[in-house]
């Protein structure tokens, strides 16, 4: 249950950024995770709305926009997205893949007034 | 009226910088840094046990053992000659991250070290999001468990770098197929150094230690 840990980061970065910003309201955050990190997107809503519930960030609305894992083939040049975690070129069956996306673990946005 | 702010900042980006301190430190005095990591059980305690034995009168090693409670893991690799162990009790946390590592390491002597395991908290999940400031994750399952482990755990297969399938002694009293292990593995990871070993029986060892040796070899060679 690592995702508690990584809502309190969240936390950190968005209190920070809210005060930068001159946000006296932080109404929304946009969170962008990959599939390759292994963190359930359920599972850090529900760490971070228990994290906040007496904080200023109580009720903030998180939209989490899950990135697929997406990978090139060294071999052949074949852009492909990875599919159940098999890396391996589906057309030419190398193994040596540039990955160039799924180990988002982002915050994109934030929103309020 | 509402507005947007793009952040576009990593969650982890604390920790990252950390471990880059940590990397950059340990670079410099040429320590060549193992992350192990596994599901509780398999066998990282037993293995540095058996390496400390081995190769302790060969390299300086020192030791980081992360535990949700208790100091018996770094009781046992000071009972196996571990002279260099700090304990760090995460108190809850299912994975040591950076700040754990960097309060260690102050506390250390790391003069004349040759090679620093850590061993993480017993789990597959929470640690592979943590950098650590390692050179390489090391990856421990064992024939007690499923031979699917790799394909449930894709992220920490695909970030290790050496895969270590312990209690060998063991193939046939379950239904684990060590070939289908392996195939598992290198379908998420097909650059995966992998040992099959007995820590109890002290089989596959001599592999291991061969190529701990050749990893502070070339990295006393760095200039």
């Amino acid at each position: 249950m690592h995702e508690l840990s990584i809502a309190t980061e969240i936390i950190n970065i968005v209190e920070k950024e809210a005060s930068r910003q001159h946000l006296t309201r932080v109404e929304e955050i946009g969170l962008k995770i990959g599939a390759l990190t292994g963190v359930n997107p359920d599972a850090l809503t529900f760490a971070f709305e228990a994290s906040t519930g007496d904080t200023s960030l109580a009720g903030v609305v998180i939209k989490i926009e899950k990135i697929p894992v997406k990978g090139e083939c060294r071999a052949c040049g074949n852009a492909f997205e990875v599919q159940e975690f098999v890396f391996i070129c589906p057309e030419c069956g190398s193994s040596d893949l540039k990955i160039s996306q799924g180990e988002e673990l982002d915050i994109d946005y934030i929103a309020g007034q | 009226m509402s507005k947007k702010i793009t952040v576009e900042k990593k969650v982890l980006s604390e920790n990252d910088r950390l471990a880059a301190d940590i990397r950059k430190k340990l670079e410099k005095q040429k320590i060549v840094t193992l992350n192990l990591v596994s599901s509780p059980g398999s066998g990282k305690t037993s293995l540095l046990e058996r390496t400390l034995k081995e190769l302790g009168n060969k390299f300086n090693m020192a030791l980081i053992a992360g535990d949700v409670q208790t100091e018996n893991d770094a009781d046992r690799l000071k009972r196996a000659g571990g002279k260099n162990v700090r304990p760090v009790i995460t108190g809850g946390a299912c994975h040591l991250d950076a700040r754990m590592v960097t309060r260690a390491l102050d506390e250390m002597n790391l003069k004349g070290v040759d090679i620093l395991f850590i061993e993480n908290v017993g789990n597959l999940v929470c640690p592979s999001s943590y950098d650590l400031g390692e050179d390489m994750k090391v990856v421990l399952m064992s024939t007690t468990e499923g031979d699917d482990k790799p394909l449930k755990y894709p992220s920490m297969f695909r970030r290790s770098s050496v895969l270590i399938i312990n209690k060998i002694d063991l193939l046939g009293l379950s239904n684990f197929d060590i070939k289908q292990a392996e195939k598992n593995a290198r379908t998420i990871n097909a650059d995966l150094k992998v040992f099959e070993i007995s820590c109890l029986k002290e089989t596959g060892l001599e592999a291991w230690y061969d190529w701990l040796g050749n990893q502070v070899t070339s990295k006393k060679g760095k200039k």
